[in-house]
């Protein structure tokens, strides 16, 4: 068992470098030359050249990455030339409001994917299980940015209920009461697609599994209906439905962008649209660096459960 | 309503509608249903509605072209990875994994942040972390045809491998392409829309669904209906891309579509057209005119076709059949543990210790199963549960009939254990099914079977996944725990010998039916019916030198269309017209009965 966890772990380290080795590739792939858009179209060749080795940019690709990577690792993501501080210390600010977030969606969407999906299941073909995978159909298929919008017209403006925008009330706010209040609406809107996802999956995880002899044996142990389907075979399914979790943090995490924008929350998608705009290429690295990362250290996670999960696993 | 979503994007030209970018200050934000503008118009006074149609238009091809462009070079790299395997495709499918590390929304972000906002960069951004999608799934089906026969063939006829992907492996692995685009075409709608949305992608003057969206948020409270629309319009295609794409994804699945996958009640449905009245014979199981069907669709499998038998106390049934002969059909209706749909419990009665299960309540019912009547299955590996320790598992069997200290139930379970010859009980109790051997994980089987002390088993083929060696141990251990405790047993196998070694009397089905039955020793030493016969003639008797296996020639009949009269008179060779004729009963002839006309030892 120690043996499987250390092997997964390991496996991730390949996938990490991989991932700087993508990021970093496209950032090379940007047409045009840096030292000649920092000194302007003026600059004198002369210029331009002890600029580029200045910073680095008259080595070969390969031990650039490795200049970078080198530096990534001492946590040097350079500098923000639009915000005029370092890359990191900004990513880690607005990174920790994504994470507020997208752990709360994602909370919300695994609870209401996994219930809607047991439910479904158990009245399969009956008018729960019409409705449900009806509204599951419209959850998985509305554009989230646009029921933020929704959303807010409904609660923040006409109902006056919940605030629109933001992370904290700008007077008086702070505590955690407050962060809740602002976190309902733009968690629930990001939840939206993943619950609808996950709850399709589960219900026909847990159809399938229904199905296998060991169902059987329980009916025929005599273990009563219930413990049939929440223990026997939701614990089964859950056994795919998992993965399945890991990914929809992918998507949560990335659906933060729009999120982040519609309800102005303060985390890194806003920041990576603004630095888009702005093309503050070295603020757009660190930010897919750094959620990537977590992405892929989250997926460990699940992996590491799913091995706790499945005894199967391990051998 | 798609349909009508792509007519009015195509005839956008066509129509009446304002110019879509033909500002008008003048009229900026009208409501809906205003004069000239039924939709409203935006901040610069342009027709909402003529936007919308133009806008639609766009982000419809963009979406398209983004899932074609998708499923084009993702579907190279799967084909071309599955068909060559080996380095290149590890490597390949490698570089693909790599991409699917990202979550999904931010490459595409730092694709866009590299060419720069645009729709068409947006268009690509979106294409490319599509494409591990599609080589996934494409790679998997080539695989999976990649080396059959007309694959082998054609590669060995010396076509190219290009000419082979083209002519033999696209063609076959298309059906995949179409579910793949069919469940992300509306995906990438929305992601192209959102990528709009944010500022990132179609700029102005240029409009699709996305950025009007974009556009109408900024005026959020004072015009709601500058974005609400955009919003329904994308919602609107996404959803009805969806459920075409689970439509396609339908009509291409069979399983849908035999019921396969609809979930199995907790009891077989019961639905007599007649309840045979019976008068007790004081046995402790009483089986009168079983009537068993699946129902699929609008065919009848009649599975069990009145089957009757009695077991007493103590005593050991053997029901032996060929495979769909209905012996497991039969047993599992017992408890109604015949999965339902299809299964339908159509006529009889099946009497346990004087009252009938096939009436009980669900409740009822639980409390007998496990408890007075307990199973034995055939494979213990895919019937036991693979999540639970097999300790916890007998545990829940106690306690589903008796509540009992968790601490004292396991005490109890690792005596059975012990009791049924397991080495070492307590450190089996902590093991998961799979890591038993076969011969343990029936053992465990057998236990389980035995926690609350059963009046009756119904061992469904237990022994047969085993070796001969582990087979007779186990029939050993079932015998025994037979005589000590005065279980009955109704024992169903396909193998004689079992029978002969454990049987007190034996059933012979046949076509859902019984077709003999008597002393065990009876029926083998001197069998009635010419199935029969013919049945003890299929086992080979070691110590009697090699001998041919006498085959029965011929099918058993099917059983949505079975023969009036014997069954078994196709293929048998003592039949005669009347066997055709009409129902046969099983006549008794003291302690055997036989359901034939011309029975084996009567003149012919």
């Amino acid at each position: 068992m120690h043996i499987y966890i250390l092997k997964r772990v390991l496996a991730v380290v390949p996938v990490l470098l991989g991932l700087t080795v993508i990021v970093f590739a496209i950032m090379a792939l940007i047409p045009g030359d840096p030292a000649t858009a920092i000194l302007g179209s003026y600059a004198t060749p002369e210029n331009v050249a002890r600029l580029n080795r200045d910073l680095g940019l008259d080595k070969p690709l390969v031990q650039q990455y490795f200049i970078w990577l080198e530096n990534l690792l001492h946590g040097d993501f350079g500098r923000s030339y639009s915000l005029n501080r370092p890359v990191l210390d900004e990513v880690w600010e607005r990174f920790s409001a994504t994470l507020i977030l997208a752990g709360a969606a994602l909370v919300l969407c695994t609870l209401w994917g996994l219930l809607i999906g047991i439910w479904t299941a158990a009245r399969q073909y009956g008018w729960t299980d019409r409705l449900l995978t009806f509204v599951v159909l419209i959850g998985i298929s509305v554009p989230s940015f646009w029921l933020g919008l929704l959303l807010i017209l409904l609660f923040a403006v006409e109902l006056r209920w919940l605030p629109a925008s933001g992370m904290f009330a700008i007077y008086g706010g702070g505590d955690l009461p407050d962060l809740l209040r602002h976190l309902i609406l733009p968690a629930l809107t990001l939840s939206v697609v993943a619950t609808g996802v996950i709850a399709r999956l589960t219900r026909a995880a847990m159809l399938e599994m229904l199905r296998q002899d060991f169902i059987r044996t329980a009916r025929a142990k005599g273990v009563s209906e219930r413990r049939v389907l929440y223990v026997h075979a939701f614990k089964a399914a859950l056994v795919s439905v998992m993965p399945v979790i890991g990914v929809q943090a992918g998507f949560v995490l990335g659906g933060a962008v729009y999120i982040e924008t519609v309800f102005q929350w303060p985390g890194v998608g806003r920041m990576l649209v603004q630095a888009i705009s702005t093309r503050d290429i070295l603020l757009v690295q660190g930010g897919v660096v750094v959620v990537s990362a977590c992405y892929v250290l989250f997926n460990l996670l699940v992996d590491l459960a799913q091995c706790w999960l499945d005894p199967r696993i391990q051998t | 309503m798609l349909l009508a979503v792509l007519g009015v994007a195509l005839l956008a030209p066509a129509l009446p509608l304002a110019h879509p970018d033909l500002t008008s200050p003048a009229d900026r934000l009208k409501p809906p249903f205003s004069d000239g503008a039924i939709l409203g118009t935006d901040h610069l006074g342009r027709d909402l509605l003529s936007r919308l149609v133009w806008g639609t238009r766009l982000s419809l091809a963009v979406g398209v072209t983004a899932a074609l462009l998708a499923a084009i070079v993702g579907s190279a790299i799967g084909i071309v990875a599955g068909y060559l395997g080996g380095r290149a495709d590890h490597l390949m499918m490698r570089g693909v994994d790599m991409l699917m590390a990202f979550p999904y929304i931010l490459l595409a972000l730092a694709i866009v942040a590299v060419l720069g906002p645009g729709l068409l960069n947006a268009l690509y951004a979106v294409a490319v972390v599509n494409i591990p999608f599609f080589a996934r799934n494409i790679r998997g089906a080539t695989v999976a045809i990649a080396h059959r026969e007309f694959v082998d063939a054609a590669r060995l006829t010396g076509m190219s491998g290009l000419r082979i992907i083209g002519s033999e492996i696209l063609p076959n692995v298309m059906p995949v392409i179409v579910i793949a685009m069919s469940t992300t075409v509306g995906w990438m709608i929305l992601e192209t829309a959102g990528l709009s949305f944010l500022g990132l992608g179609s700029q102005p003057p240029q409009a699709d669904l996305g950025s009007m969206l974009g556009e109408g948020r900024k005026l959020l409270i004072t015009a709601p209906h500058a974005s609400v629309v955009p919003g329904v319009m994308i919602f609107v295609i996404v959803m009805s891309v969806n459920l075409l794409g689970d439509g396609v994804r339908d009509a291409l699945d069979p399983r849908l579509r035999s019921g396969a996958l609809s979930r199995p009640a907790a009891a077989t449905r019961v639905e007599r057209t007649d309840t045979p009245e019976m008068k007790p014979t004081g046995a402790l199981l009483e089986v009168e005119g079983l009537r068993t069907e699946f129902q699929v669709g609008p065919r009848v499998y009649r599975a069990a076709g009145g089957v009757s038998f009695e077991v007493a106390a103590g005593e050991c049934l053997g029901i032996i059949g060929e495979s769909g002969s209905g012996k497991s059909v039969t047993a599992l209706s017992l408890l109604g543990l015949v999965a339902s749909p299809p299964g339908v419990i159509t006529a009889g009665a099946v009497r346990l210790n004087g009252r009938d299960t096939l009436s009980m309540t669900g409740e009822q019912l639980r409390r007998v199963r496990g408890g007075q009547a307990a199973c034995i299955f055939q494979d213990p590996l895919a019937t036991l549960h693979p999540l639970h320790t097999v300790g916890d598992q007998m545990v829940e069997a106690i306690r589903a009939h008796r509540p009992t200290p968790r601490r004292e139930a396991r005490e109890h379970a690792v005596s059975l254990l012990r009791k049924v010859r397991i080495p070492n009980p307590a450190a089996c109790a902590r093991s998961f099914p799979h890591e038993l051997s076969g011969g343990m994980r029936q053992r465990v089987g057998i236990a389980l079977a035995l926690v609350n002390d059963p009046d009756l088993i119904v061992a469904d083929e237990p022994t047969t996944a085993l070796d001969v060696t582990v087979q007779a141990q186990v029939l050993a251990l079932l015998d025994e725990l037979r005589r000590e405790r005065g279980l009955a047993l109704v024992f169903i196998t396909h193998d004689f010998g079992v029978v002969a070694q454990l049987c007190d009397r034996v059933a012979v089905m046949y076509a859902g039916r019984i077709v003999e039955t008597g002393a065990t020793q009876e029926v083998l030493a001197r069998p009635r019916h010419p199935y029969t016969r013919r049945l003890i003639a299929c086992v080979p008797e070691p110590g009697r030198g090699r001998r041919t296996l006498d085959a029965i020639p011929g099918l058993p009949p099917s059983l949505d269309a079975l023969p009036d009269g014997c069954a078994f008179a196709p293929r048998c060779d003592r039949a005669q017209a009347a066997c055709r004729g009409g129902e046969i009963a099983l006549r008794r002839d003291g302690a055997h009965s036989v359901r034939c006309l011309f029975p084996e030892g009567a003149a012919t």
